[in-house]
């Protein structure tokens, strides 16, 4: 395990949090909440984590995109806050 | 400055999963838009997962795949391989997330379409006038 | 309220600093997460199983039953976005929209009016329809055969490299899913429907179950493949490596029909005439 890359790809991680519970528009949040997500697989491919960074690298940054995407294209794409 | 440098790797991984707790706390609580809230849900059910991940690294472990050299011939040793449990069980967390994710995206949907609203704060004002109309 | 919630939030970390004090150092192998029961996985699950990959060994073996009810919670969930969202009355929408293909002309079809049926000169199409784009279209076309082809190696190959069947069937589903983003939602839901989609899902987590039931007609516990050795003449380590690979076969058939069952009730609002 390479502390350094530890170290930074979670500060990234924290930094699209908030970027996208920040954001206002919709589309960009789940945009940015994929970022995220495939940031987190980084992170546990870093820690030696393969199946879990697999499963996430596939899920969260594929089909929950997907889906916020979906729900997002159904509803609205403006928020208030 | 080697002792900060050790504190900040020993502790860094669980300030970031309390950080990231925080935040998704924090938009499941203040935001009123009800896919924030939904992402901030997310972000609280990673955040667990990389705590549990965290607890099953070990320094100079390698990932948990015995190597084609080990036919039972040689003593596997527990420290050489990364703690398995936690992988497990946060990998099945990550395909039920997904699952619920979407059951929470399809509330949302039929809230939208009953209120024509996604913003929290209107649905109520709205359930409140029909309350009082009743 | 904004104020109120983040001082609770605030609270909240406080505490959890507050008790992150105590608790191991980051990559400590004595921690006691990895002191009591893991060792032994690590050191007899290869023994046991004949599977190198230690988290396919203790997902689908050791902790079978967690897994078994994964899948039914996971089954559940498509459920529950089925009979949330579908609209099971069809009430005919006030206007069709078709599109002759040559020419690119748009005819509205008001209800009540003949519908043109030759099919290879006039289209269906959404009500917020925008020219497809034949890059995307044909790219997507080439490239999902060969996404497929690796998803069911990685439900195959979980034995020996990180995969297995959650995330081969999730891969699986995803191709679906590129099918109906890159053409339309209709000719997707024409080549795999809802009747097929659920029947899978179902047929996976019965997979799942039976061959539970099936050690247990053999004359063991309830998932303990060992006992299969007696139907397909290997050696009972052999037999659990084979077991597992049953299951993740179940597991990856319920998690990619259900990831396209609620895609398909997400992007349509239940109605499954016209989505994304």
């Amino acid at each position: 395990m390479i502390w350094q890359f530890d170290l930074i790809i979670l500060t990234l991680v924290v930094i699209s949090g908030i970027a996208s519970i920040s954001i206002r528009d919709l589309l960009g949040a789940s945009v940015l909440f994929g970022a995220y997500s495939f940031l987190m697989c980084l992170a546990w491919a870093v820690m030696g984590a393969v199946d879990v960074a697999f499963t996430e690298a596939s899920v969260g940054a594929g089909v929950c995109t997907v889906f916020f995407v979906a729900a997002v294209f159904r509803t609205s794409r403006r928020s208030k806050d | 400055m080697p002792e900060l440098i050790d504190i900040l790797i020993a502790r860094y991984n669980y300030w970031v999963v309390i950080c990231l707790m925080m935040i998704g706390l924090y938009a499941m609580m203040a935001k009123n838009n009800l896919i924030k809230k939904i992402i901030g849900m997310s972000i609280f059910q990673t955040a667990v997962i990389l705590f549990y991940v965290s607890i099953a690294t070990k320094h100079d472990a390698s990932i948990p795949i015995i190597g084609h050299g080990h036919n039972g011939h040689h003593a596997i040793h527990a420290a050489d391989y990364m703690n398995p449990l936690p992988h497990v069980l946060m990998l099945t967390a990550i395909v039920v997330s997904v699952a619920t994710l979407g059951v929470a995206l399809a509330l949302a949907v039929k809230a939208y379409q009953q209120h024509d609203t996604l913003e929290e704060d209107e649905i109520i004002e709205q359930l409140k006038t029909e309350y009082l109309s009743q | 309220m904004k104020r109120f919630s983040l001082i609770c939030v605030l609270l909240f970390g406080a505490v959890l600093l507050y008790g992150s004090m105590d608790f191991p150092a980051f990559g400590d192998p004595e921690s006691p997460a990895s002191r009591h029961l893991s060792p032994y996985y690590i050191k007899n699950a290869i023994k046991d199983t004949a599977v190198p990959n230690l988290v396919t060994a203790v997902l689908a073996d050791y902790r079978g039953y967690d897994t078994l009810f994964e899948t039914a919670v996971i089954f559940t969930a498509g459920l529950a976005c089925f009979l949330l969202l579908r609209r099971f009355r069809r009430e005919p929408p006030e206007f069709r929209l078709y599109r002759h293909i040559d020419t690119g002309v748009t005819l509205i079809i008001e209800q009540g009016g003949k519908e043109p049926t030759d099919s290879n000169e006039f289209q269906q199409i959404d009500s917020q329809w925008v020219p497809y784009d034949l890059i995307i279209q044909k790219a997507a076309g080439l490239v999902v055969p060969f996404l497929q082809l690796f998803a069911l190696y990685v439900i195959a190959h979980g034995h020996h490299s990180p995969g297995g069947g959650f995330q081969g069937g999730v891969i699986f589903g995803a191709t679906l899913i590129l099918m109906a983003i890159s053409n339309d939602l209709r000719s997707t839901i024409r080549r795999v429907s809802e009747a097929v989609s659920s029947k899978l899902a179902s047929t996976g987590v019965l997979i799942y179950a039976g061959i539970g039931a099936l050690c247990l007609i053999l004359g063991a516990n309830f998932l303990n493949y060992s006992q299969l050795s007696k139907l397909i003449h290997v050696s009972s380590v052999m037999a659990r490596s084979h077991g597992i690979l049953l299951i993740e076969i179940g597991v990856g058939l319920a998690v990619a029909a259900v990831m396209v069952w609620i895609y398909y009730n997400l992007v349509s609002a239940g109605r499954h005439d016209e989505g994304l």
